[in-house]
């Protein structure tokens, strides 16, 4: 029972630091409370939803960048799903970047541009590591009985 | 684009004000003008000018009455001198005659004649008085030159000439002297007719047959002028029609006088009154081209302008005499007239004068005033102008520093020197700092740009000062001041209104007692305003504060600044007495927030609710702040159809306090499901009975206001020995507890629960040791928290209650949702499932599609959604066109057939601006909600529509 006890806090502060350094934003909250016994793996469906397109989407865009003549319209809407994805699930830093990338788009500078998409590319392995550290803690929880502490 | 729009309808607008404004300036204000308003300076000289002529006119008007009395004056004057000098004339005359006769009766007509030298002599010495104008008289007898020897044999003496008084040269025809009266016995055998003018006269004399006259000579023997009178005496009497012929052969002799008439006139006049007045002429006018002077001096004299002359008639048809008169002095002006006319003209002059400088001046104040005017409609066109630029400008300011502010927060990620991040974060907190004054002065703006529109929607006013308070719990807490808020029973439960901005204005004003006030309380009523007034004005006597042994009766017994929230009234207030309040549709609440603060100094008191005024600069220097809170706070409350003021007294405390109105909410909304703006209590306490302990009155009655509203019955007792021992729980207040903390212990029937607004580590310790470790409550006291820890200190299930609490808030977006078809389309996968979820959740049947022509599809008439959410930026087919082309199957299909097709389309976007609303509706969706999804805003545009269209199929 300790062990639990030991996790679930350890799991409370993991959680908050993700909200004090700006992992997270409250969107992420919202997510959690739309997970219930119907809908018991709701989050991480939605975060594996997001990898899966993030990878995609950074990879589409890497080839776009690369190309001799870039289309920044191309671009442009690959930002916007990327930052609509990260907003819905509260990846703040992310979606941040992204506002960035679309300025530089507009202005069509691709130096703003690789860079941008070296940050994106930089948060968005961050904030999977951290997110997938917390499933991890989370499972561990379950696993040993306790239950998801409810975050305020 | 949406803020292009929003800009450039902003300078719209502008340009609108501004011309309207230029409209009124045009028209200058017409004035019904009684008087000339330019050349005032000719009028004046005119009206001088045309009233001098009158003054004139006037002057001769009065003065000619003055000068025909004057003249008349000297006509009855000269008439009566004339009238007298001829009467006397004739009376002499008339004697004259009698003596003519007297001889041609007693020397002719008796023979031999009676009448000698002697007798002549005595006679007329005797009768002188009757001529007193005559030196005297004498009688001549014609003698023939053939009788001449005879006659002066007769006499003894030779006919002399009066020239030279030798013997007469051989004539025809003497007139020597016979009788004469001693004064002129000189005369005696002197020829008459030898004296030119004696001659002519007795010619005419026996012609005539009448007394005539000489003209005026120097008279013999005095220096006189005089005239002779000379009258024929006929030996035999004669027909009254007797020839000329006849009369000259009946000529017997003839009687002369000399008049003096000097002595005459001078006599005359000095008998008269105003002698000295007048200058008396008389002439003989016979030969009118040369006059002769018979009286008077011959050089001109007196008053050349006015004569008089009156015509003298001595009996002579011959001779013509006339009596001049004038006045000695000229006649004086008349004062009367002058000084009337001089008078009046200087009043009309002072009146000229007076219309004048008042027509000058009232142009002159006209003048201004249409300049004031013209600057005031100026000056109120640059407020509306400031205000709208206000308003561009924050928006546009806002956009940026939100860049500025994400690139802030980026920077802060990256790796950073410790000095570098202080001064990246000192910029991060500034860049908040500025966002919050910029949505300050966007709302300000807004406010007086006449934007800001309240909403009227039901709400839990309780909740919200609730929810109020836990924003300032820390700082207070922190602090150590006591904040606490009390809802009078009174006020209804749920009211009509727009809980935000109620919201803003209670923040505001509890913020700023929190900054000002470092120790003592901050106290928030709310009661009825008819009833907080009338128990005022019952109630005017009490003492001070309710101060007493040394305490104010007061929540921390600390003075407050406004007197009235004295204890006794509030008491009065919070009995349960009914209090007969009208049953209006409006529920009228007067709101107070009673600080112990710092106060505001007494000069600053005018410019509290002046945007940008503190009380000096050392105060926001020290504090914080821009001073606009305020200045919206009236704005705000005034919108709300209140009013707000505030007692302040410096270093005791300031009490704001406002009215607002808002509509009582209909009875059967009170029943409606409970929705995220009503408070969700708990309702297990009910029945329950508590005991406070505490000593002070006004913190008790909050405390039991808590209590209250979780269905807890409570008793109230001042001292902890006194406590009854069969209620469930007693609360003790901390400052009770440590003042006799060892005389208690845990009552075994009731729980104890420890109150606190701050608590020191001994303390703590104290507490725990004394078992209050878990039933502990910190203020400031909120009905919900209250309740939280009520459960944990009463074990009763916390789980299943906080899930309770949980599904409450989202009961009523389940009962809208519950059943519903509804699709989402979102080319974003992660936000697909991330809506989808949320509308799961709330027991909604969702659908989705990945772009808007697999929408079109799903949509095809006839469908069985009841909703759709629309993301509007996706690639292809955007949310405006899909809502087109769904709104245009479905007019389509409602033209053929009764049935009515519209399916509510919300949109889902990141960026909540206005203007995308606007477009959102024109392509014709029906709201929007922002992305991502969150409960209360998915709620809010849920709600507007699903409202007020109940489906039937539910």
């Amino acid at each position: 029972m300790a062990a639990v006890v030991q996790l679930q806090r350890q799991f409370i502060e993991y959680t908050t630091s993700l909200y004090n350094e700006g992992y997270l934003d409250d969107q992420f909250t919202q997510l959690q409370k739309l997970q219930d016994e119907s809908n018991p793996d709701f989050v991480v469906e939605v975060v594996s939803l997001f990898f899966e397109d993030s990878e995609k989407l950074l990879n589409n865009l890497a080839t776009a960048l690369q190309q001799k003549t870039v289309d920044y319209k191309q671009v442009d809407s690959h930002v916007h799903q990327f930052k609509g994805s990260s907003s819905s699930i509260g990846a703040q830093r992310v979606t941040n970047v992204c506002v960035h990338f679309r300025n530089f788009c507009e202005e069509k500078n691709l130096e703003g541009c690789l860079r941008c998409l070296q940050q994106a590319k930089h948060e968005y392995i961050l904030v999977r590591n951290k997110l997938e550290a917390l499933f991890r803690l989370e499972q561990q929880i379950l696993q040993a009985g306790g239950s998801i502490p409810i975050m305020e | 684009m949406g803020l292009k729009m929003q800009a450039n309808g902003h300078g719209h607008h502008h340009l609108v004000a501004v011309s309207l404004n230029e409209q009124q300036l045009g028209t200058k204000r017409k004035y019904r003008t009684y008087f000339p308003r330019t050349n005032q300076g000719k009028y004046l000289a005119l009206w001088i000018i045309a009233f001098g002529f009158a003054a004139v006119y006037v002057y001769r008007c009065i003065d000619e009455g003055h000068q025909e009395r004057i003249e008349e004056g000297l006509v009855s004057m000269c008439d009566q001198r004339a009238r007298m000098l001829q009467d006397q004339f004739s009376v002499s005359v008339n004697h004259v005659h009698a003596l003519a006769v007297l001889v041609s009766t007693f020397h002719y007509y008796k023979n031999p004649s009676v009448i000698d030298q002697e007798t002549f002599a005595e006679y007329t010495a005797r009768t002188a008085f009757e001529r007193p104008l005559l030196s005297g008289v004498a009688y001549a007898q014609r003698v023939m030159n053939s009788e001449r020897e005879e006659f002066e044999s007769q006499h003894g003496g030779t006919i002399r000439t009066m020239a030279n008084k030798e013997p007469s040269p051989h004539r025809d025809e003497y007139a020597p002297v016979i009788f004469a009266q001693e004064t002129v016995s000189y005369l005696n055998l002197l020829d008459m007719m030898s004296g030119e003018e004696d001659r002519e006269n007795i010619l005419r004399a026996r012609s005539t047959g009448k007394a005539v006259l000489t003209s005026p000579f120097k008279l013999l023997g005095s220096h006189h002028l005089g005239v002779v009178l000379t009258i024929p005496v006929y030996k035999s009497k004669l027909p009254p029609n007797a020839s000329v012929r006849d009369r000259i052969e009946a000529t017997a002799g003839y009687l002369g006088g000399a008049f003096d008439v000097e002595s005459l006139v001078e006599n005359l006049l000095g008998q008269l009154a105003g002698n000295q007045e007048i200058v008396v002429k008389v002439y003989d006018v016979t030969n009118t081209s040369d006059p002769l002077i018979m009286y008077g001096r011959q050089t001109e004299e007196g008053d050349q302008s006015r004569t008089r002359v009156s015509k003298l008639d001595f009996g002579d048809p011959f001779r013509k005499h006339q009596m001049t008169c004038r006045y000695l002095h000229k006649a004086p002006i008349s004062w009367a007239a002058t000084t009337t006319a001089a008078l009046g003209y200087v009043i009309v002059l002072l009146v000229g004068y007076m219309f004048y400088t008042g027509a000058i001046h009232i142009v002159q104040v006209e003048d201004d005033f249409d300049t004031m005017q013209q600057l005031k409609v100026r000056a109120e066109a640059a407020d509306v102008a400031k205000s709208q630029f206000l308003a561009t400008v924050s928006h546009e300011i806002r956009t940026p520093m939100n860049g500025i502010l994400g690139m802030l927060a980026l920077l802060l990620d990256t790796d950073l020197s410790s000095t570098q991040r202080d001064y990246a974060q000192t910029a991060q907190a500034c860049g908040r700092a500025l966002i919050t004054l910029i949505n300050e002065v966007l709302d300000r703006a807004k406010i007086e740009a006449g934007k800001l529109e309240l909403e009227a929607v039901p709400f839990d006013l309780r909740s919200i000062l609730d929810d109020v308070l836990s924003l300032f719990s820390e700082k207070s807490r922190h602090k150590g001041i006591e904040l606490a808020v009390l809802v009078s029973d009174k006020v209804p439960q749920i009211v009509m209104g727009d809980p935000g901005r109620f919201r803003q204005v209670i923040t505001n004003l509890v913020g700023n007692s929190v900054k000002f006030t470092e120790q003592g309380h901050i106290f928030v009523q709310v009661h009825l305003a008819e009833h907080s007034k009338a128990v005022h004005e019952s109630k005017s006597d009490t003492c001070m504060n309710g101060r007493s042994d040394g305490q104010f009766k007061t929540l921390s017994g600390r003075e407050a600044a406004d007197d009235r929230n004295t204890w006794d009234k509030f008491k009065h207030l919070m009995s349960d007495q009914e209090f007969p309040f009208p049953t209006s549709q409006n529920v009228t609440l007067m709101v107070s927030v009673e600080d112990t603060g710092i106060g505001i100094p007494l000069h600053a008191q005018d410019l509290v609710f002046m945007p940008f005024m503190q009380a000096d600069s050392s105060t926001s220097r020290h504090y914080g702040g821009t001073g606009i809170g305020l200045s919206i706070s009236k704005c705000l409350v005034e919108l709300m159809g209140g009013q707000i003021n505030f007692i302040s007294r410096p270093q005791i405390g300031s009490t704001f306090s406002f009215t607002c109105v808002f509509k009582r909410c209909e009875k059967n909304t009170i029943t409606d499901p409970k929705r995220p703006n009503y408070d969700d209590l708990p309702t297990s306490f009910k029945g329950l009975k508590a005991t406070i302990v505490d000593n002070k009155p006004v913190r008790a009655a909050v405390t039991r206001y808590h209590l209250k509203r979780l269905g807890v019955l409570v008793d109230v007792v001042t001292g902890i020995g006194i406590a009854v021992s069969d209620s469930d729980m007693i609360l003790v207040e901390k400052d009770v507890w440590l003042s006799n903390g060892n005389l208690i212990n845990v009552t075994k029937s009731g729980k104890m629960i420890l109150l606190a607004t701050n608590i020191t580590g001994t303390e703590f310790d104290k507490a725990k040791s004394a078992g209050f470790s878990d039933t502990l409550i910190m203020k400031p006291l909120r009905a919900s928290m209250v309740g939280a820890c009520l459960q944990q200190v009463l074990g009763m299930g916390k789980k299943a209650e906080q899930g309770k609490v949980m599904a409450n808030g989202s009961v009523y977006l389940r009962g809208l949702l519950c059943g519903k078809k509804i699709l989402v389309v979102d080319d974003n996968r992660v936000n697909r499932r991330v809506a989808a979820g949320a509308l799961k959740k709330f027991g909604a049947d969702v659908e989705c599609a990945d772009s808007g022509k697999s929408a079109l599809d799903l949509l095809k008439l006839p469908h069985a959604f009841d909703a759709c959410f629309m993301d509007i930026q996706m690639p292809e087919m955007d949310g405006f066109e899909a809502t087109r082309r769904i709104r245009l199957m479905e007019s389509e299909a409602n033209d053929g057939s009764k049935s009515e097709w519209h399916l509510p389309i919300l949109a889902m976007t990141a960026d909540v601006i206005h203007a995308t609303f606007e477009e959102c509706q024109k392509s014709g969706m029906d709201g929007y909600v922002s992305k991502p999804f969150q409960e209360e805003n998915l709620y809010q545009a849920v709600a507007k529509f699903f409202e007020s269209k109940p489906t039937t199929d539910s």
